[in-house]
């Protein structure tokens, strides 16, 4: 547990002692509000739909953008050797930085809270939905900082880890998008629909939470760390 | 304090190791030597299980590193080959970092790194960050890092390569005074360094062990002629024919000119033949004088140019 904490810890403050973490953060406050408020007001309703819905595609871009450092960055400096044969377990340091991730786009997701207040002033907003947005968008980042970081383990290059991850979660996400489920043969549409990330989404963000859409995410996320221990065990049996 | 047995590591079909075994005892300082893509860092890199042989055991302190590799690390201090450190941390954030992961206690660590702080030298650098420090500091924080929590065993991948006569004086010394407690295997392909440091050599090459002990046992295994050069002045057939006919001496060679008349001469013989009386007793009797008077002493450097051409 401490091992996981002191890994963890540092690498938040590598995220804060650069200017990284700031851009990040006003980028996507900037743009998830700028693309939500234009719509807005034409809509006239006081919901937070809108907001969620473009969500999975900024977070598209931005969590490899995390990700993309966590390996590869170790891996191009050398210091990967350094950390591997410290008395640490492998998992340990996957676990770290994965939570280093995840609570760092939480905060990003939170402070665009003061969404909900301004809509809540113009009219009553339906709290259920909103907090069901939120916690989805997190679990929706989480699935993606998960996959990140998978790639990232593999490469010592950045931008190779930014686009594969892109690539890869573009293709998981569309999966279970419309145009894909009209055109495959029926009995697959349910796999399909099941599999795509961005179904489980649209479940939540309607304000239910669906056990099945949890258990989604949570293996989702559990089979990428699984695989990023195991691509940094590899080292052993090259 | 360290069993190697039968290392093989292959990457693809290229042998990188060739069925190495040595022992490190302990408080031993252990030089590894060899050229350039040896295998000398492979080899180091199994031993603090960074990466896994494809066939050998390697045991320390009798723990066999496959089976509890997290035991054995908690015995090691490394310090890698071009000495990775996270540079946009201080050296203070880096040494707490490190320290606790290698399970220093918490109450401990500033203790510790006061220690360790003074051991290296690092007094003046310790609030700054790493990308800021010159090499040697840099060099000094990767020691600093590899002793932070007191282990057995600390293994120096090219401690002294890039820093300048100056620090690598300091490192080495450094090292020396590490080694009078600690078992510790360095390695590097500058010879002067391991003469300076090691109490045993084992010279590697294509992935295997060449040759190994002291640096003494080394010199003597490979030197298998003794050579002694003088500078004599006189007549320079006439010279080099009585040399010759000298009881012992094996080869008799002009090894270079002063001026007319003074010639340098290089008179091989056997080991364990003295010729030094002889050769001056000759000398006298034909009247000529002796300019100057050397015996040859082959260096680490021909025995290791010997075994790994």
């Amino acid at each position: 547990m401490n091992n996981i904490y002191t890994i963890f810890r540092k690498e938040m403050a590598n995220y804060f002692n650069s200017p990284i973490a700031y851009i990040f953060v006003a980028v996507f406050l900037i743009s998830s509000t700028w693309l939500f408020f234009q719509n807005f007001f034409l809509n006239g309703q006081a919901t937070m739909r809108g907001y969620f819905y473009f969500l999975p595609w900024i977070f598209l871009f931005l969590a490899p953008a995390i990700s993309m450092r966590s390996f590869a960055e170790e891996r191009r400096s050398g210091t990967l050797e350094l950390l591997l044969t410290l008395p640490v377990k492998d998992w340990e340091v996957v676990l770290g930085k994965f939570l280093s991730n995840v609570i760092f786009i939480t905060i990003t997701i939170l402070l665009s809270i003061t969404v909900p207040i301004s809509i809540n002033i113009l009219g009553q907003i339906d709290m259920g939905t909103v907090i069901g947005g939120y916690l989805g968008a997190i679990l929706l980042a989480s699935s993606y900082l998960s996959l990140g970081l998978f790639v990232s383990s593999f490469t010592k290059n950045q931008i190779v880890a930014f686009i594969i991850s892109i690539a890869g979660l573009f293709f998981l996400f569309i999966l279970g998008a419309n145009f894909v489920l009209n055109v495959i043969p029926t009995f697959l549409v349910p796999i399909f629909s099941f599999l795509g990330l961005g179904t489980h989404f649209d479940n939540i963000t309607k304000g239910v939470v669906d056990t099945r859409d949890l258990i989604y995410y949570f293996s989702f996320i559990f089979l990428f760390l699984w695989l990023t221990v195991r691509s940094i065990e590899s080292r052993n049996w090259k | 304090m360290i069993n190697i047995e039968n290392l093989t590591k292959k990457y693809q079909d290229k042998k990188v190791l060739n069925n190495i075994s040595f022992n490190v005892k302990k408080g031993e300082i252990l030089g590894f030597l060899g050229p350039n893509g040896a295998g000398k860092t492979t080899t180091l890199r199994i031993i603090t299980g960074f990466i896994a042989p494809t066939k050998g055991k390697v045991k320390v302190a009798k723990i066999d590193l496959s089976k509890d590799s997290l035991s054995v690390r908690k015995k090691i201090g490394y310090l890698a080959e071009n000495n990775p450190l996270y540079d946009d941390m201080k050296v203070y954030e880096f040494l707490y970092f490190i320290a606790s992961l290698k399970g220093v206690k918490k109450e401990k660590i500033v203790r510790k790194i006061r220690e360790i702080n003074k051991t290296c030298g690092l007094e003046k650098v310790i609030s700054r960050p790493i990308n800021e420090l010159s090499k040697g500091y840099k060099q000094r924080v990767g020691l600093a890092q590899a002793m932070i929590n007191n282990p057995e065993i600390l293994i120096l991948d090219e401690p002294t390569s890039g820093l300048d006569p100056n620090q690598i004086v300091e490192i080495r010394e450094l090292i020396k005074k590490i080694g009078e407690e600690k078992t510790v295997i360095f390695s590097t392909h500058i010879l002067s360094e391991v003469q300076a440091v090691c109490d045993r050599i084992i010279i590697i090459h294509n992935g295997k062990i060449v040759a190994s002990g002291t640096s003494e046992e080394l010199l003597k295994s490979t030197g298998s002629k003794k050579t002694i050069y003088v500078k004599i002045k006189g007549n320079r057939d006439e010279v080099l024919g009585q040399l010759k006919r000298i009881e012992g001496a094996d080869d008799v060679n002009i090894k270079d000119k002063e001026s007319d008349n003074v010639y340098g001469y290089e008179i091989k013989s056997e080991k364990n033949i003295d010729l030094r009386e002889k050769l001056s007793t000759k000398v006298m009797k034909n009247n000529w004088s002796i300019l100057e008077f050397r015996k040859e002493e082959k260096g680490l450097e021909d025995v290791f140019r010997k075994l790994t051409k």
